[in-house]
């Protein structure tokens, strides 16, 4: 029989401990949407549970216009979307995990279990991306702050070491004349898994864009960042033609395989159709 | 007792007084509140789980199976493979009298000597608790050789292919066709019907047209997986409960694998989950026995959803050619149809009915049709709603589709102008009864969906019709009237659609009772005569034509007690429409009258209770034709096809219950537009299934379709006493060839292979650039 111990921490220190001592197979429990579910079909070996659903900053979150969003890594994502702060100042977000699963799955599904899943195709992801988020992780050696664009290293696997968790994400507050967008495309209208998914991010100067982020999901290995399409946008006035550069750029950034789910040609065509999509919202929020 | 009991003057428009309004089912608050018993819920003490070890190849001889680690396992009572079966003759014929090799009904059930699909059964665990189950099957070694798999119907045909059953032949049910007898081959047999010249009819036509279309392997999808409990005694009496709709049939082919008589098995059907045909063949249940009788225990499987896609049901993933000709005024004068049909590991796809109903809507003088049964590697083809019909009668319909606009006919004047009509011969060669189709083409062309204007960019209509003939079979029951007026009605059929309901009303209708009055419980296979499986849309026809007998035999009886109590002679006794029993007043003119209640309590002193049993087997069903109609938009950048508003007419003969009827309808065009727009099978090269989830196998879910109006149109089935034809199948036939007519006119792309999923839109459309 496949036994498993269940441990509750209650402070950060506590999960460190119980995750150190339990060794590669032990895993973080948050919401258990993913993890529970891989354990069971034994797709993955897990000898441990560390909840941490019980350590209370993990199962908050705060924003102010100063420090911006911080959101505990456990806490659900229907918390989040029902927050009128978040709705306001952070709509890609919105749109990425108002989209996950199911809404009894969003009642458990969390900002870092999606994070340390590292599906190449997690909605959140991207989103976070584009927002540039930044997750703080807890271990044995301290905390670190590592952009959630650089967390990812394949399929199912994180920059994460042993005894490592994440706490929680980070997300700047937005500034003045900026504006994001996330979608995804799916066969079906739910309850599905993206072909390929888009955030986008721009901050405009009157017409001229002085910062952008464009991220792609299940295109890659690991959810990408697309430079080449955020060059294509700083520094230039937002046209059809700009966005149709970015665009371009980002069907060259995709480098997807063919799979049940997409083929390389509908991937890569999908990469720009949605980086445009996006980008043409962002901008619509970026200007107010 | 009685509740809402009607008066007998509020006789419906259709001239009934109960059939054609909406009652409540009677399983409708055990469903809802969750106490329903499905099999799954079997409980009972000493239960042991059992699980299945399942092959991870695609093809694969079985050179060895060692369990002596899983056996020793703590908890682990017993492991059954192949050779635990009792080894019996293995040809002989079913029920039907049509051939049924046991040894393949056997092999697909646990694999003997080759496993032939990705998860093929090889080896059964039962324990203590599903996860020690689970563990012992990591204990199990199978030493295989790995063969070359052919999942594809067109390369299993090819000479050169691997071949699945060494020895096979194909068995010609063609007069005039030679066959290669000598040659192994995966053609498992060919039949053809012909009737007129095809030749002259082709060579006379002024336009004909050409196409070939694929299909995949689509799933029935219900939402419960197989399970099966099995209990055997210590007598040697076998008890099994499980979710099947065929209680009888399952336990007539258990009893012959098995090699006990039928009398030694209890079957009793539970409540379903869904089957669509997919819970007609037997997987489960011999090993649940075997198992049993092996540990002395009861013994539950309940499959995984994994196992569900894997291992049970899909019908036949299909390649089709099919070739129209007519004349300028649109007289079709010839057809002809090549139709090769996947049957998965064991022949036995529906190629039969697919041949059958490829040009049932309409009466072609010179036609030839040729189907092909070709084991691939994969699952067993299993019967799904009109099982072999959306094929063959999509590759037509769209070929007609282009006929008409090369024709430049309207699509739906076409259709009346060559519709099947009653005498004229069906594709076998008998001449048609009353039927509906010229009806059901009226009503598509009038419907006020089909005449509104269609607006917006890259929006498409299409409009498709369908055929399936229904099914007879055999059907018993039986009714007892209780000392409270009401009437127990037992009944063989397992209710799916909403049947206890349609047959209590057809009982209720016939006696003049209340719904209400009537109790429909399905009963085990001890507790009423054979029934054949629920499906071919037969349950309503078959059941109700025998819950209609049984009326008319309880009625009689009531006379006949009625008459011995007022002793008088039984023709002075009359039984009105209302339920009560007359006769002339007596010698000092009191009234002779009976309320059905009053006579029903006076039973157990006049000579006991009053039942009744009857066992029917019609062949008069009704042949169903539907009509159906849809606008979609296609986006373009995206190639996802969003169906805006769909319309199903369709002949019912008589709906009964038609809030039933409604929903048989719109379910069968949601499943048919799951085939045109989603669903497919993925198989890799290694033969390997890689979306065995309903996740990756992407079913249409609520949030996908509009709502799905219908329209139910009444010619009733003259070989029917209350005219009812079958509802449940011809609703899936239409939807592929309606809604791929739909993103032609969209987008102007025809697309011939099934389904016309974003990925194959989008790169049609990145092709036309």
């Amino acid at each position: 029989m496949q036994t498993v111990t269940y441990q509750r921490a209650s402070t950060v220190n506590e999960a460190i401990a119980l995750l150190s001592d339990g060794g590669e197979n032990a895993r973080v429990l948050a919401g258990g949407t993913d993890i529970i579910v891989q354990a069971r079909e034994r797709a993955r070996t897990v000898d441990s549970f560390v909840d941490i659903k019980h350590i209370p900053e993990l199962m908050t979150f705060n924003y102010n216009t100063s420090d911006g969003l911080s959101v505990g890594a456990a806490t659900p994502v229907y918390l989040l979307y029902n927050d009128n702060d978040i709705q306001t100042h952070y709509p890609a977000l919105v749109e990425a995990i108002t989209v996950i699963g199911g809404t009894a799955i969003q009642g458990r599904a969390s900002l870092g279990g999606n994070l340390c899943n590292s599906s190449p195709a997690g909605d959140s992801l991207t989103s976070m991306m584009a927002l540039g988020a930044i997750a703080n992780i807890a271990g044995p050696n301290g905390e670190r702050d590592v952009a959630v664009s650089e967390f990812f290293t394949g399929p199912g696997r994180n920059i994460l070491d042993l005894g490592e968790f994440v706490v929680a994400i980070s997300f700047a507050t937005p500034p003045a004349n900026s504006g994001a967008a996330w979608q995804r495309f799916i066969p079906r209208n739910e309850m599905d898994i993206a072909v390929v998914n888009c955030g986008s991010y721009v901050q405009l100067d009157g017409e001229i864009v002085t910062d952008a982020r464009i991220a792609l999901g299940a295109v890659a290995a690991t959810p990408i960042m697309v430079p080449a399409a955020a060059e294509a946008l700083i520094g230039r006035q937002i046209t059809d033609e700009t966005i149709s550069a970015a665009a371009e750029a980002s069907y060259e950034a995709a480098t997807p395989i063919a799979d049940m789910r997409g083929s390389v040609k509908q991937r890569k065509h999908l990469s720009k159709v949605l980086t445009q999509r996006t980008l043409d919202i962002a901008v619509e929020r970026a200007r107010g | 007792m009685v509740t809402t009991k009607k008066n007998a003057d509020a006789i419906g428009t259709n001239g009934y007084r109960l059939i054609g309004t909406r009652p409540i089912r009677p399983d409708g608050t055990d469903k809802v509140t969750g106490r329903a018993a499905y099999a799954a819920d079997t409980q009972m003490e000493g239960l042991l789980f059992a699980r299945l070890l399942r092959s991870p190849h695609g093809h694969a001889k079985i050179k060895s199976i060692d369990a002596s680690q899983a056996l020793a396992l703590d908890g682990v009572e017993a492991v059954l493979t192949a050779a635990d079966f009792p080894g019996i003759e293995m040809s002989g014929n079913d029920r039907n009298g049509r051939p049924a090799d046991n040894q393949w009904l056997q092999d697909n059930i646990l694999a003997s000597d080759k496993v032939l699909y990705h998860g093929h059964a090889v080896a059964a665990v039962a324990a203590k608790d599903p996860h020690i189950a689970e563990d012992a099957l990591t204990l199990i070694n199978v030493d295989y050789e790995v063969l070359t798999p052919v999942t594809d119907v067109r390369e299993a045909m090819l000479d050169d292919a691997p071949i699945l059953h060494p020895g096979m032949r194909t068995n010609v049910q063609a007069s005039d066709v030679e066959t290669d007898t000598e040659r192994e081959t995966n053609i498992a047999m060919h039949m053809r019907l012909e009737r007129g010249d095809i030749k002259s009819g082709f060579d006379s036509a002024d336009v004909v047209i050409e196409r070939e279309f694929e299909t995949s392997w689509y799933h029935q999808g219900y939402i419960e997986p197989h399970s099966a409990t099995a209990f055997w005694n210590r007598d040697g009496k076998l008890t099994i409960w499980n979710s099947s709709q065929g209680p009888f049939v399952v336990r007539d082919a258990t009893a012959k694998l098995l090699d006990i008589p039928i009398a030694d098995i209890t079957l009793i059907p539970q409540e379903i989950g869904g089957g669509f045909g997919g819970k007609i063949p037997m997987y489960l249940e011999p090993i649940s026995a075997l198992l049993s009788r092996k540990t002395g225990k009861p013994v539950r499987i309940t499959m995984t959803r994994e196992a569900v896609f894997q291992a049970t049901g899909p019908t036949s993933a299909t390649y089709n050619r099919i070739k129209i000709g007519a004349m300028r005024d649109g007289t079709i004068v010839a057809a002809d149809a090549y139709l090769a049909y996947a049957a998965g590991a064991y022949p036995g796809s529906p190629v039969g009915a697919g041949v059958q109903c490829a040009f049932g809507p309409y009466y072609i003088e010179n036609q030839r049709i040729d189907g092909y049964d070709v084991v691939t590697n994969g699952p067993k083809s299993a019967a799904y709603r009109a099982p072999g019909a959306p094929a063959s009668e999509f590759a037509v319909e769209a070929t007609i589709n282009e006929l008409s606009e090369s024709l430049g006919i309207d699509s739906v004047e076409l259709r009346l102008k060559n519709a099947i009509k009653e005498g004229n011969p069906n594709a076998a060669g008998v001449p048609m009864p009353r039927i509906g189709a010229e009806e059901v083409m009226e009503a598509v062309k009038n419907h006020p969906h089909y005449t509104s204007e269609l607006q917006g960019d890259d929006v498409g209509r299409g409009v498709g019709f369908g055929f399936w003939h229904n099914a007879g079979l055999e059907s018993g029951s039986t009714a007892t009237i209780n000392s409270d007026g009401s009437v127990s009605l037992i009944v063989g059929s397992v209710d799916i659609g909403g049947t206890r309901a349609s047959l209590a009303m057809q009982l209720a209708e016939t006696m003049g009772l209340s719904y209400e009055d009537i109790k429909p419980r399905v009963a085990d296979t001890d507790s009423v005569p054979f029934t054949h499986v629920t499906g071919g849309s037969r349950t309503t026809f078959a059941g109700g034509w025998v819950a209609y007998e049984l009326g008319i035999e309880l009625r009689e009886k009531m006379r006949e007690r009625a008459a011995n109590i007022w002793e008088v002679d039984l023709d002075e006794v009359e039984y009105s429409d209302d339920a009560t029993i007359t006769s002339k007043p007596d010698n000092e003119g009191n009234e002779r009258e009976f309320t059905f209640v009053g006579l029903a309590s006076k039973m157990a002193s006049t000579g006991g209770q009053i039942s009744a049993t009857v066992s029917l087997n019609k062949t008069s069903q009704g042949a169903a034709y539907g009509g159906h109609i849809v606008d979609v938009h296609v986006d373009r950048d995206t190639g996802k096809v969003e169906i805006l508003r769909y319309t199903a007419v369709q002949d019912v003969g008589t709906a009964i219950h038609p809030s039933y009827v409604e929903g048989q309808i719109q379910g069968g065009v949601a499943q048919g537009a799951g085939m045109a727009l989603t669903e497919e099978y993925f198989y890799d090269d290694e033969g390997l299934l890689k979306n065995a989830s309903f996740l990756d196998y992407r079913m249409p879910t609520t949030l996908d379709l509009p709502m799905i109006e219908t329209e139910i149109v009444e010619v009733p089935n003259p070989g029917h006493p209350f005219g009812v034809r079958g509802v449940g199948e011809v609703p899936i036939v239409p939807p592929m060839p309606t809604i791929q007519q739909a993103v032609y006119d969209a987008i102007g792309i025809r697309l011939y292979d099934m389904p016309m999923s974003p990925r194959v839109v989008l790169e049609e459309l990145l092709n036309e650039g």
